[in-house]
């Protein structure tokens, strides 16, 4: 079974201290692509978790069974029937957005993130943990293709979450700067993309010396005044 | 009796004094521009100067850097002038301000500032423009009809509609159209020769305005601001690629004095692609460095999608830099060759 705390660390692992596309950076070819817009983003990444959930969990059942040796094709060949799976099922349930996000949908396979978390995570712990641990790096994946993708629609078009009828119909897309704001075409295209992943990789970083600084001036402090008695 | 370490500078290069001089040098440019398209380019400077001051105290503030030295230094305006100058000059405020803002904070200050940016950030300004918002940049004012200042700061301040009357072809624009209807027999030389665009030896207006931009190059050249190596490469490159086509095919490519004389190709040359930071340090690697941004202007400018190519050659060029400085290291003094001498 799973205890607390190792799922506290796993979730906090995924979410935010080995973040995907912010800390490892894997994976970079959908996100740049696909997070267009917010809805785009959190749907891709929804499609990953589930891969990622059901892939890291076979392959830990498995992980005795498998040679070391060849390992890399037998988990692909897992990795490539779930997405398969997936493929089918976005295609029947929510064929706009399968239109839409296209190629990346089958793609996934060959995501580094599904990969890598298979080799590094699922491959050496037990299958509660390994789904786990898809889960929740697919959650902070999710959470950085949201924000990337409402930035870019916001500053690329001025909308957020267009396209959301595709996925929930009747709901329209929030038109938040004004309808005769020009639209900053370059957020939208690729480079737009790069320019806007290395700012927000920089903002997580800035948190976190931030916070690294205040717990070192909080120890700083501790020691400086138990030096003294600790000398005499 | 004075004694002091080399090196023994003759004259204070500090790097006010060289942006001061690069300054004074666009001013014949300006002046042409003024004269022949329109006053409407001095708003745009100080929109432009604005916007770059404003930016680079923000970002100094981020940093914690001393305000009043690194904005004294006057590279923010250089490079606030720059932009002004190759934007359409009817173009909207925010265009040029959002141009600028983006060539001080993301081209210049996120790389490490002044001295630490890989790419020109005036030129990144104007690729990003041209990129997001093709349309703005491409409305280049029509030079048979002279606005009342009045008008032209009421259509840059969006007071004004924007008129499609007032903007027309550029003389690189009809010398395009020419090239892609060539097949059906049209003729370059005729084709200009024939509208209003062109002039005694190149664009109409334009070509005085370049002609500026020369004079104010030679300035800083004789002034030792910069040296020969990228102008005499880029304009040399320019000449013989175009001369090749022309001699080639005179009724479908302009002739090389159009080319000189057109477009961003003399402030590229002498202001632009002899930017110390982004540019080539080495005296080979600046032959090269010019020649290889002539050569990328006018395949960009004549066989591309663009209205010019200055901008993406020398950003091409920028991405080389470093390379070729590698390989262009001059021996060092008492060694015969580099490449022995770097065995060690």
């Amino acid at each position: 079974m799973i205890t607390r705390d190792e799922s506290r660390a796993i979730a906090g692992n995924g979410v935010w201290k080995q973040n995907s596309s912010l800390v490892q950076v894997l994976g970079l070819c959908p996100l740049l692509a696909v997070t267009t817009n917010a809805v785009n983003g959190i749907m891709l990444s929804l499609a990953t978790i589930l891969v990622m959930a059901l892939s890291n969990a076979a392959i830990a059942m498995l992980r005795n069974l498998i040679p070391h040796e060849i390992r890399i094709p037998v988990f692909i060949l897992i990795v490539a029937a779930l997405v398969t799976v997936v493929d089918l099922l976005f295609n029947a349930t929510l064929h706009e957005l399968y239109v839409v996000l296209g190629i990346f949908i089958p793609l996934i396979v060959t995501n580094c993130i599904v990969l890598a978390r298979v080799e590094a995570f699922a491959a050496k712990n037990p299958p509660l943990q390994s789904m786990f641990d898809g889960i929740f790096m697919g959650v902070g994946m999710l959470w950085t293709l949201a924000l990337l993708g409402g930035l870019r629609e916001l500053i690329g078009a001025g909308t957020l979450f267009s396209g959301i009828d595709m996925v929930i119909p009747g709901l329209q897309p929030l038109q938040l700067l004004p309808e005769s704001y020009p639209g900053f075409l370059l957020a939208l295209l690729p480079p737009g993309a790069f320019i806007l992943l290395g700012c927000l990789i920089a903002w997580k970083n800035w948190l976190d010396a931030r916070a690294t600084a205040r717990a070192r001036g909080k120890g700083d402090g501790r020691s400086l005044a138990a030096a003294p008695a600790a000398g005499r | 009796m004075n004694f002091a370490p080399a090196p023994f500078f003759l004259k204070d290069t500090s790097v006010g004094k060289v942006m001061a001089q690069v300054c004074l040098a666009l001013l014949p440019g300006i002046a042409a521009y003024v004269w022949q398209v329109g006053s409407a380019i001095v708003v745009q400077l100080l929109v432009a100067s604005l916007a770059a001051l404003l930016a680079e105290a923000a970002m100094l503030r981020v940093q914690k850097k001393p305000l009043g030295l690194f904005l004294a230094d006057g590279s923010a305006v250089v490079t606030a002038w720059l932009i002004a100058l190759t934007f359409p000059p009817l173009a909207p405020w925010w265009l040029v301000a959002t141009g600028t803002v983006f060539a001080i904070v993301i081209a210049k200050h996120l790389y490490g500032g002044l001295g630490q940016n890989p790419f020109n950030p005036a030129m990144v300004a104007f690729a990003v423009c041209i990129v997001a918002f093709p349309a703005l940049m491409s409305q280049w004012p029509n030079l048979g009809l002279q606005l009342p200042l009045r008008d032209q700061i009421d259509i840059i301040f969006g007071l004004a509609p924007r008129v499609d009357a007032l903007t027309g072809a550029t003389p690189l624009d009809a010398m395009k159209t020419a090239l892609k209807l060539g097949e059906d027999g049209s003729n370059v030389a005729r084709l200009l020769a024939n509208q209003e665009l062109y002039g005694n030896f190149a664009g109409r207006g334009w070509e005085w305005v370049a002609g500026g931009y020369l004079l104010g190059g030679l300035w800083l050249w004789q002034r030792r601001i910069i040296t020969w190596h990228v102008p005499l490469a880029f304009i040399g490159a320019l000449v013989a690629i175009s001369g090749i086509l022309w001699l080639h095919n005179p009724a479908q490519f302009a002739n090389p004095l159009f080319h000189l004389f057109s477009g961003g190709a003399m402030l590229g040359a002498f202001f632009i692609a002899t930017d110390p930071v982004s540019g080539c340090t080495t005296p080979r690697g600046k032959l090269i460095f010019g020649a290889g941004a002539g050569l990328l202007a006018y395949i960009i400018r004549v066989f591309g999608g663009y209205p010019d190519g200055v901008a993406f050659a020398v950003l091409l060029m920028n991405l080389c830099a470093p390379l070729i400085d590698l390989l262009c290291q001059p021996p060092v003094f008492g060694m015969k060759d580099a490449d022995k001498g770097d065995s060690t």
